[in-house]
């Protein structure tokens, strides 16, 4: 590896780039496709399988053309923002991080928000949509509101429809998610759009405490990225 | 061999590539190890790295322990001739728990030097 290739690495991961490190095993011949940028002087065809390696998330080795190829997938980790610091959060939470993701605890109600709740991730008492914006939600972010409180809730929701995330979770009952949808859709998103609102939210294992109800939404989390 | 990077305050390995760039700058040899492949369970995943300079002190890890040090010397050889090397290693099942691959899987290490 030339150093100026080691450092340009390091350097895309402190952007917080997805990229893909392809090193052709027999020469020690090296390219870096970062997502979104042409890699220069690469193969298209093992370009296009990198890409592909990046979209999967997944480092492997492959033969093309009668050439071994390394693609050493080196993404940042997923983010996860948590929307409302609530009891449900603190069982979420530490099983996100488990899980790799980034997490970041978002409640402008700042008796809610405590270190002491929230060990070790990222807190946050600006007003949901105001944080979200800041934070620049891409395809490798998820959102989960929990409040049940539309003051809190829909900014965020609204911002996390105009943005490419993976998975946006809301929770409260089908009713409550009725009124959601009709206030959003008053706002003037489209019922496709909608759709991507996982509600309620996490996949049906009839949770009934708090650490089972995040547990479905770490498994529902967890199927919105893998089976995208 | 000598002693491993500590961790970070949070717990987590050190970045090896970071590490590999600050020895780099400070004019040591030093030699990236990537696990590039695995069969079975393996103790690191495929893109594990394990970092070293030519005094074989190292950073990050390629497995549970048990082929670091066969890892390092030849990582230390790559410093020293300039040429990437991959390494196959595998373990039968009744060794794999003395060595640490609790499987008896294999890996595939990808051994190279860096280079100005």
């Amino acid at each position: 590896m030339k150093h100026p290739l080691l450092h340009a690495v390091l350097e895309a991961r402190t952007r917080k780039r997805p990229l893909v490190l392809v090193t052709e095993l027999g020469s020690g011949r090296q390219w870096l496709q970062i997502e979104g940028e042409p890699a220069s002087g690469l193969d298209p065809g093992v370009s296009e399988a990198a890409r592909d390696a990046l979209r999967r998330d997944r480092s492997e080795t492959v033969e093309l053309a009668g050439a071994g190829y390394f693609l050493h997938v080196m993404s940042p980790p997923l983010r996860l923002f948590v929307v409302g610091a609530v009891h449900i959060a603190q069982a979420l939470v530490p099983m996100a991080s488990l899980l790799g993701y980034a997490v970041t605890v978002i409640d402008p109600r700042r008796a809610f928000v405590t270190g002491e709740r929230f060990p070790g991730v990222t807190v946050v008492t600006d007003w949901p949509d105001e944080a979200l914006d800041a934070a620049g939600l891409d395809a490798r972010s998820a959102v989960v509101t929990l409040t049940h409180d539309p003051k809190l809730d829909d900014p965020a929701l609204r911002v996390a429809l105009d943005s490419p995330a993976f998975y946006i979770g809301s929770l409260g009952s089908r009713r409550t998610h009725a009124r959601r949808i009709e206030r959003l859709a008053g706002a003037g998103f489209a019922p496709e759009t909608l759709a991507r609102v996982h509600a309620p939210v996490g996949i049906d294992i009839g949770a009934v405490t708090a650490a089972e109800i995040a547990a479905s939404i770490v498994a529902e989390l967890t199927a919105g990225f893998r089976k995208r | 061999m000598a002693e491993p990077q500590q961790l970070r305050p949070d717990g987590s390995d050190p970045d090896p590539l970071a590490v590999a760039e600050r020895w780099c700058e400070e004019g040591r040899g030093v030699a990236v190890a990537t696990v590039i492949s695995t069969w079975g369970s393996s103790p690191r995943p495929v893109g594990s790295q394990l970092v070293l300079d030519e005094d074989g002190r190292f950073a990050g890890s390629v497995s549970g322990g048990c082929i670091e040090g066969a890892v390092i010397a030849e990582g230390i050889e790559a410093i020293r001739d300039g040429r990437p090397r991959v390494l196959d290693f595998g373990v039968s099942n009744e060794r794999a728990w003395e060595v640490g691959l609790t499987c008896g899987g294999k890996v595939r290490v990808y051994v190279e030097p860096v280079e100005d």
